[in-house]
């Protein structure tokens, strides 16, 4: 009996820490905030976007098990969980954006157009109209993240399908092919025409270079300019032990924020920012040392994060539903890294990046942690072990944020009151 | 007769003591294989497949529970850690996209420390592979290359 009443008690304790680990949806935020699990397991879910009337879209890297790779959700009865749900689609990628009555998603080669009716329910989920096609796929870095600017320009990304240019990509000794021939067709931001059918690269025009591969962009309306963050190079200790230690590589290079103008070299392959001696440095496949500086031709950043953390969507705060301080401002989100290993990773959570006078300030916070939901807040050691993994970010239309998860597919709302 | 039933126990005792002593001694031997293979994951292999071989999700494949890790085409494994490996990798539904590094510097013993240590680390319990299994492995690419 006695064995009993302990089993029971246990737990009795066991449930309530459970209960109380998912506070939140477990997430950690900052005073007055609320999170809540929107959606869990609809697949890998890389960006999302949501209309008007709150009716979420997220892209789903693969298909699911019912071979849909774009999801539809909406919240009906208002309870802050989606109770509609359904799919289309048989391609995976990243790229989902809303433009009017208009719903964008992109493929790892192409980006299509769907047309939404006045419930926002998809009219065309068979037949979208091609929009840009044939845009290189090499598998590495082939996300093709987009974004809108204020008149119908898409910008999208195409990544460079390599690790920094070597003529054999990750290849021990092996030299950066001078110059980069990966710049003419990927390591970019290209523009074309959000209105204009069956475009491909001759269309369009290479708006940013030198950006090794960039999963979050997102355009600043206040001041009408396009926000990039790029995930730096890989592998510095692995392939220099003479340059670079396994500590020096977990902390090398940033993961760099830009504020991109028209025709802007960020400087891939051939330098990476180094965030303590706040210097682009060159690559040591271009016979850098680790302190030799890079040319001055190349931006510099707005704000460097640390290194490996995987940038993976950026949203500008629009909303009045959350303090003051966070209008205009930048949220980010961080995948995690891998390559700090044999170091703890980093990363798996969601930051703010303050603007002041439409700059960033630099000062950057987390907003949401604990994504990864290790236990006692432990540091993610595999990244496989991390249970969600902070990819989408898109506004709702009453100001609160969701965050989407690539993982298994979960989708967080994140929501203020006073 | 009187000797021979002596010289039987002993004749028995020895093989026992030889079997035990080469069973030992093979033991060490894959203790020291896998000791090796340590060494040489964690300078080679770890940063991708990480330090529980759970590897990363859709860039970097698991070897802990990979079923192509712990089967029986050793060629196979032995060809991608010599050369490299540039396609998607589809693997027990998973699907993943890095390039792995070449590795045209480790010798044919070290080839097999480090696939041994694979093949008996975390929840993997595949037979240990041997020098000569590396060698028929390289020599088979070869003569497919020609």
């Amino acid at each position: 009996m006695k064995k009993q009443i302990q089993l029971v008690s246990i737990a009795l304790f066991a449930f309530c820490m459970n209960i109380l680990a998912q506070e939140n949806a477990g997430l950690k935020l900052p005073e007055g905030f609320k999170a809540n699990l929107y959606a869990n397991n609809i697949g890998g879910a890389r960006h999302i976007a949501i209309t008007k009337s709150g009716v979420v879209f997220a892209k789903l890297n693969n298909p699911n098990k019912e071979g849909n790779a774009i999801i539809r959700l909406e919240d009906a009865n208002n309870d802050g969980v989606a109770d509609k749900i359904n799919g289309f689609a048989k391609y995976g990628g990243t790229g989902i954006f809303v433009k009017g009555n208009s719903l964008y998603a992109s493929s790892n080669e192409a980006v299509f157009k769907y047309e939404l009716n006045s419930k926002d329910e998809v009219v065309n989920p068979l037949t979208p109209l091609t929009i840009v096609s044939g845009l290189l796929d090499r598998r590495q870095h082939n996300s093709k993240s987009i974004t809108f600017d204020m008149a119908n320009n898409i910008y999208v990304n195409i990544g460079a399908y390599s690790n920094a240019c070597q003529e054999k990509d990750r290849t021990p000794g092996s030299q950066g092919m001078m110059p980069c021939p990966i710049l003419d067709s990927a390591g970019g931001i290209w523009k074309f025409d959000g209105s204009k059918e069956n475009q491909t690269y001759k269309d369009g025009k290479r708006y940013a270079t030198g950006l090794r591969n960039v999963l979050g962009l997102d355009w600043n309306t206040e001041t009408n300019k396009l926000f990039v963050a790029q995930h730096g190079r890989d592998q510095l200790n692995s392939f220099y032990p003479n340059l670079y230690t396994d500590a020096q590589n977990a902390e090398l290079p940033a993961e760099t924020f830009y504020e991109i103008n028209e025709g802007d070299n960020a400087g891939w392959p051939y330098v990476y920012y180094d965030p303590s001696q706040h210097k682009k440095i060159v690559s040591p496949e271009y016979g850098g040392d680790g302190k030799k500086e890079g040319s001055s031709e190349f931006k510099e950043p707005a704000v460097a994060f640390p290194a490996h953390m995987a940038p993976m969507a950026v949203l500008f705060y629009t909303g009045n539903q959350f303090p003051t301080k966070y209008k205009n401002g930048a949220f980010i989100s961080f995948h995690g890294s891998w390559n700090r290993a044999p170091l703890p990773q980093e990363g798996f959570f969601v930051a703010f990046i303050p603007f002041k006078n439409g700059k960033a300030t630099g000062e950057w916070e987390i907003f949401a942690n604990g994504f990864a939901g290790m236990e006692n807040g432990a540091k993610v050691t595999n990244t496989g072990k991390a249970k969600a993994r902070p990819c989408g970010l898109a506004q709702g239309p009453d100001g609160s944020i969701y965050v989407s998860d690539d993982n298994k597919g979960a989708i967080f709302k994140i929501s203020y009151s006073k | 007769m009187k000797n021979f039933s002596i010289i039987v126990p002993i004749n028995g005792f020895i093989k026992f003591a030889l079997l035990f002593c080469f069973l030992v001694l093979t033991q060490l031997c894959n203790a020291q294989n896998k000791i090796n293979g340590k060494k040489i994951f964690e300078t080679r292999c770890l940063v991708c497949h990480q330090s529980d071989g759970g590897g990363v999700p859709n860039m970097n494949p698991p070897l802990d529970g990979a079923t192509n890790v712990n089967g029986k085409d050793i060629a196979r494994l032995v060809n991608i850690i010599r050369n490299g490996y540039d396609e998607r990798v589809a693997l027990d539904g998973m699907y993943y996209n890095n390039a792995m590094t070449a590795n045209p510097d480790l010798k044919e013993d070290a080839i097999a420390d480090v696939l041994t240590y694979v093949r008996n680390s975390w929840s993997n319990k595949a037979g240990a592979v041997t020098i000569s299994q590396v060698k028929a492995a390289l020599l088979k690419n070869k003569a497919v290359k020609k």
